[in-house]
């Protein structure tokens, strides 16, 4: 268990560092500082003490379900490959700290610096040390987005902004692939459980989708360690600041692709097309990134590039599927890891202290800053391959490593493609520390300026050269206990003696690495006149040709999306009558049968004709003459009345209350909201558009109209009628059938009903209560009466009416209330008719009057009445029924005698609550608004 | 003339005179239309329990549980509920409607940031808040 907790730890530790630097934004940079550094430092340790079990075979390993249906397992496990990997990531993640507390200038957000930071050290730590490939593909994500926080860092700059777009573009959109590609690998191999794919190589290549999902994740892999042709995001990173770079673009976000390829290496190689595939990507990019990078200007970009043929160089050595190979692969990455943040932190630091990386601009800063210097062109020999350093070593073994693939087949090609990008990497480095540091100074201002750091700022660099020259010095120290226990993990093959050291004797791979050197210094002494042929060749810019495909690809959504989603709600009503008739129309014709089916009619009586003809007079009038909206407003409520007439003569009482009520309600509502808006708008649309929307209007009306004939003259289907008409009165205790579904067989419906009143009632209330402000609230004030008013604000005749009236009004809600359980009625139609009892009041007396006398808030209701729905429901759950089960049972009490008590009736409770604060707060605030205008001519109510 | 007959066709001009409001230009006449609209609808799902004369569903002890004594519930107590909500519906819409006048001085539903269409005289009236003369 200790393990298990060290492990969790460890993977957790730099997030929780993250969060704590954000919530801590305000402190002083130091203390970010401290809990980045600490954080880090105690990584080392923990991984440190995990080292013994590591690399000695004995994997640490720790396992928590997640999502088991998933196959989404915490899997953490430590084996060589992933300690290594560890190690730079803390190790250099310490030393990129401490060096950015430097680099950073006093005014910067070093809260959000560090906290990104960490955040991407947790991400990439991860990747490392996950075992389960889903647990892998979520680290892997964080990655892109902690870069893309990252490189974006200068956010004023859109240079920053752009880069980082373009890297989350592409590593995102590998990461998708890379998604795909990983999945289809655990369905292969039948687990997402890394040890057990691992082990299930030969499984998955004879696979027949093994292409696809190789495809897939090389694709993942290639746009995350910038392979051509996806390279081109990682120069325009280069936006980020330089301790950024030091860390993402060495040692770790780039070298996420590498690792996976030697994670997966067990599965992946060994077939041809892996081969084939992963060797000429990893060569191309190598000889690519190195001849570009002789030949661009900004120190940072130079070694971006650098580090992408770099990349190229290990993917090469990855795709020969040789372990020994490998080993080339592995003792590189730490020399890489090694001598480029070294030279990162170099260039930030001629950065910091000439204000310039523009390399032309430079030259013999050896004599203003010995320190740098010395630092700076001991890293770059190690990067061009000269002994005694690191770099010499690994180069040698990979051009080895080209001659024993190539042998076999006799073919000459690779080893001598290889040597040319040895030569290329030869020329930049030299460049790298010949332009800067020797010779005369190009430009006076940048020297003049120009002085050595803080040893502070120079200590991280200093150590990570001197760890790279130690790697050439003494590699069977420094390097091979480790590179041959990664090797052997990465091959799945047991550790075998590793011979590393500078002198081989003289063997082919020397003289190839000896003219790589010659050519390359040639190459340096020529390069003036290379410069000018390459200018003059123009070639195109990857990453100008992604944005042109971006920018093309913005402007085509664009198009479409005005050509489908005009921001006109006419067109878009239009465009869905239209074709919401168009699909009846469809079913119509292609459907068959008859219109009129055999069902007989009801013949109706006279008064329903004539309010039949009163309907459809008062339609027309509201459709044609809704200029004078005051009179379509009285039609409208015509309408209602006649429906809800309807509604009572064809056995729906409950209906026909509701009906009535809702429509007093809609109308005090409208007539308010349309004191403060015109009354009478200007003619707006033309005579051909009228034209139009009447054809629409009526082939939609004689549609839904035949729909409707054609329904009411068939015989329903098999109806649920049966079971709430049998079971209302001895399961629901009621005997209005409505009643008892709406608060007792449907409750739940019901609830949710009242809920989305509710939010309703307050959506309304946002609306209005901040109207007083900006524009609206000027236009409030500025608002005169449009209307004639009456000389008598508040007819006395009227107010005392409607006081007598209050308590009659109550009363009848209060009854309709009580008795809805078994005669038409309820919570719904007693709230509304509570609700036009008071609203009569605001109407009557004017709103300071009632508002004053007013004995609940609004908001007060709706919540309690959803929390008594909510508790009733709950309530049922007490003695193990379902959520809103109810219960009633008969009581008696003297002079009243039986009567019932039903949970369902608490239901109603809240029902009733919350509709009459939904209605009593919409129709307060319209009148609060008006209030606000009528000022200040605000008399008191008699 | 039978029930069915009125209903189907009060249906259609209620959709008919709907449609026509809702593709007016102004948020007054589009919460009528769909005011309108909502009446059919509601008539429409209270008919799919078909027409039934004098036989409210209040259970009466005396005709006892029999379907054929009473009309169906549900689509009652679904049209109750959705009354209700139409209600919400409608006022939110016109308390919108308001909101949107007051902060731009127009109450037409687009607004006026939007490309002009021909056939809109949009220019008129716009700048005034006051609205048009009452």
């Amino acid at each position: 268990m200790a393990i298990a907790m060290t492990l969790l730890t460890l993977a957790l530790l730099p997030f929780v560092a993250a969060l704590a630097i954000a919530l801590l934004h305000g402190a002083p940079r130091i203390v970010h500082l401290g809990i980045a550094g600490a954080a880090s430092a105690a990584g080392l340790a923990l991984l440190a003490s995990l080292a013994a079990p590591a690399l000695g075979g004995d994997t640490p390993f720790a396992r928590w379900d997640w999502v088991p249906s998933l196959g989404l397992d915490l899997t953490l496990m430590v084996d060589p490959l992933g300690w290594m990997f560890g190690l730079l990531i803390l190790g250099i993640g310490l030393l990129v700290v401490i060096f950015g507390h430097s680099y950073l200038h006093e005014n910067e957000d070093t809260g959000r610096f560090f906290a990104s930071l960490m955040l991407f050290q947790g991400a990439m730590l991860g990747i490392v040390i996950a075992g389960n490939v889903l647990l892998l593909l979520v680290f892997w994500e964080l990655t892109s987005l902690a870069s893309f926080l990252l490189i974006g860092f200068c956010q004023h700059k859109a240079e920053a902004r752009q880069g980082a777009r373009m890297a989350l573009a592409v590593t995102g959109g590998g990461g998708l692939a890379l998604i795909a590609g990983m999945v289809l690998l655990g369905l292969i191999a039948g687990s997402f459980d890394l040890t057990t794919i691992l082990a299930r190589g030969d499984m998955v290549r004879a696979a027949p989708l093994y292409p696809l999902m190789l495809g897939l994740i090389l694709l993942g892999a290639f746009t995350k360690s910038a392979q051509f042709p996806f390279h081109f995001w990682l120069p325009h990173a280069m936006a980020a600041p330089t301790p950024v770079s030091a860390y993402l673009h060495s040692a770790t976000m780039v070298k996420a692709g590498v690792f996976l390829l030697a994670r997966l290496w067990p599965v992946l190689a060994g077939t041809e097309l892996y081969t084939v595939t992963v060797t000429s990507v990893g060569l191309v990019t190598m000889i690519f990134g190195a001849g570009v990078a002789l030949f661009r200007h900004d120190l940072k970009s130079i070694l971006a590039y650098s580090t992408i043929s770099q990349l190229g160089m290990l993917v090469m050595l990855l795709g020969f599927s040789r372990e020994a190979a490998v080993l080339a692969a592995m003792l590189h990455i730490l020399n890489h890891a090694a001598f480029k943040a070294a030279l990162f932190m170099s260039a930030g630091i001629v950065e910091h202290e000439t204000g310039t990386r523009d390399i032309r601009r430079l030259g013999g800063l050896a004599k203003a800053m010995p320190v740098t210097a010395l630092i700076a062109t001991l890293a770059a020999a190690s990067m061009a391959g000269l002994p005694p350093l690191g770099g010499f070593i690994s180069k040698e073994l990979m051009l080895y490593e080209t001659i024993a693939f190539s042998s076999p087949n006799a073919v000459w090609l690779l080893p001598a493609l290889a040597t040319v990008g040895a030569t290329f990497s030869v020329a930049y480095s030299l460049r790298f520390a010949a332009h800067l540091f020797a010779g005369r100074p190009r430009e006076a201002e940048p020297f003049a300026r120009a002085h050595d750091p803080s040893p502070a700022m120079w200590a991280s660099p200093a150590l990570l050269t001197a760890f790279a020259v130690l790697l050439g010095l003494a590699p069977m120290w420094f390097a091979a206990p480790l590179v041959s226990a990664v090797t052997a993990a990465v091959t799945a093959s047991a550790p075998a003696p590793v011979e590393l050291g500078l002198w081989h004797g003289v063997n082919l791979a020397l003289v190839l690495s000896a003219s790589a050197v010659a050519v390359g210094a040639a190459l340096l002494l020529q390069h003036r006149r290379l410069l000018a042929a390459w200018e003059a060749a123009r070639l195109p810019d990857a990453g100008r040709l992604f944005e042109c495909v971006l920018a093309l690809a913005d402007r085509r959504a664009r198009k479409a999306m005005v050509a489908v989603h005009a921001p006109s709600l006419q067109r878009m009503l239009l465009a869905s009558f239209a074709v919401t008739i168009l699909l009846v129309i469809e079913g119509a014709l292609t459907g068959g049968g008859v219109l009129t089916g055999a069902r007989a009619g009801l013949p109706a009586s006279l008064p329903a004709i004539a309010a039949w003809a009163l309907l459809i007079a008062a339609t027309a009038a509201v459709a044609l003459g809704s200029r004078d909206r005051l009179r379509a407003l009285i039609y409208v409520g015509v309408i209602g009345l006649v429906v809800s007439l309807a509604f009572a003569v064809l056995s729906a009482p409950d209906l026909a209350l509701t009906q009535i009520a809702v429509e007093v309600v809609t109308v005090l509502l409208m007539l308010l909201a349309l004191n403060l808006l015109p009354k009478r708008p200007p003619v707006l649309s033309s005579a051909p558009r009228k034209a139009r929307d009447a054809a629409i209007a009526i082939a939609g009306g004689v549609l839904f109209g035949a729909i409707a004939w054609a329904m009411l003259t068939r015989d329903p289907g098999p109806s649920i009628a049966a079971f709430h008409l049998a079971n209302a009165k001895p399961g629901g205790g009621g005997t209005n059938v409505v009643n008892v579904i709406l608060v007792d067989f449907r409750a739940y419906d019901t609830l949710g009903e009242i809920i989305v009143l509710g939010i309703a009632g307050l959506g309304i209330f946002a609306l209005l209560d901040t109207a007083g402000k900006g524009a609206a609230g000027a236009r409030l004030r500025a608002w005169r009466a449009d209307m004639p008013r009456s000389p008598e604000r508040h007819p006395v005749m009227l107010v005392t009416a409607s006081r007598i009236i209050l308590p009659l009004t109550l009363m009848v809600g209060i009854y309709l209330f009580l008795r809805g359980h078994n005669q038409p009625g309820g919570g719904f139609i007693a709230a509304l008719v509570v609700a036009v009892a008071f609203l009569v009041q605001y109407l009557a007396a004017g709103f300071d009057w009632s508002d004053a006398r007013k004995p609940f808030g609004e908001h007060q209701l709706i919540g309690w009445g959803v929390l008594v729905a909510m508790a009733t429901g709950l309530g049922a759950m007490a003695p193990g029924s379902p959520f809103l089960t109810s219960w009633f049972d008969y009581f008696s009490l003297p002079l009243i005698g039986k009567f019932e008590l039903a949970s369902a009736m608490l239901f109603d409770t809240g029902v009733f609550l919350t509709v009459l604060g939904a209605v009593m707060l919409a129709l307060q605030e319209l009148s609060h608004i008006a209030q606000a205008t009528a000022r200040p001519g605000g008399e008191e109510a008699p | 003339m039978s029930y069915e007959f009125l209903l189907a066709t009060a249906i259609g001009v209620l959709v008919a005179g709907g449609i026509y409001l809702a593709l007016r230009a102004r948020t007054f006449q589009v919460v009528l239309g769909l005011t309108l609209i909502s009446y059919a609808v509601n008539l429409f799902l209270f008919a799919s329990g078909r027409l039934v004369l004098n036989r409210p569903p209040i259970w009466d002890a005396a005709k006892g549980g029999a379907v054929s004594a009473y009309t169906d519930p549900l689509p009652q107590a679904l049209v109750l509920t959705a009354i209700v909500i139409t209600f919400g519906m409608t006022a939110f819409m016109v308390i919108l409607s308001l909101r949107s006048f007051l902060e731009t001085g127009s109450d037409h539903v687009d607004g006026e940031a939007v490309p002009c269409d021909a056939q809109d005289g949009l220019a008129d009236g716009l700048a005034d808040g006051e609205g048009a003369a009452p």
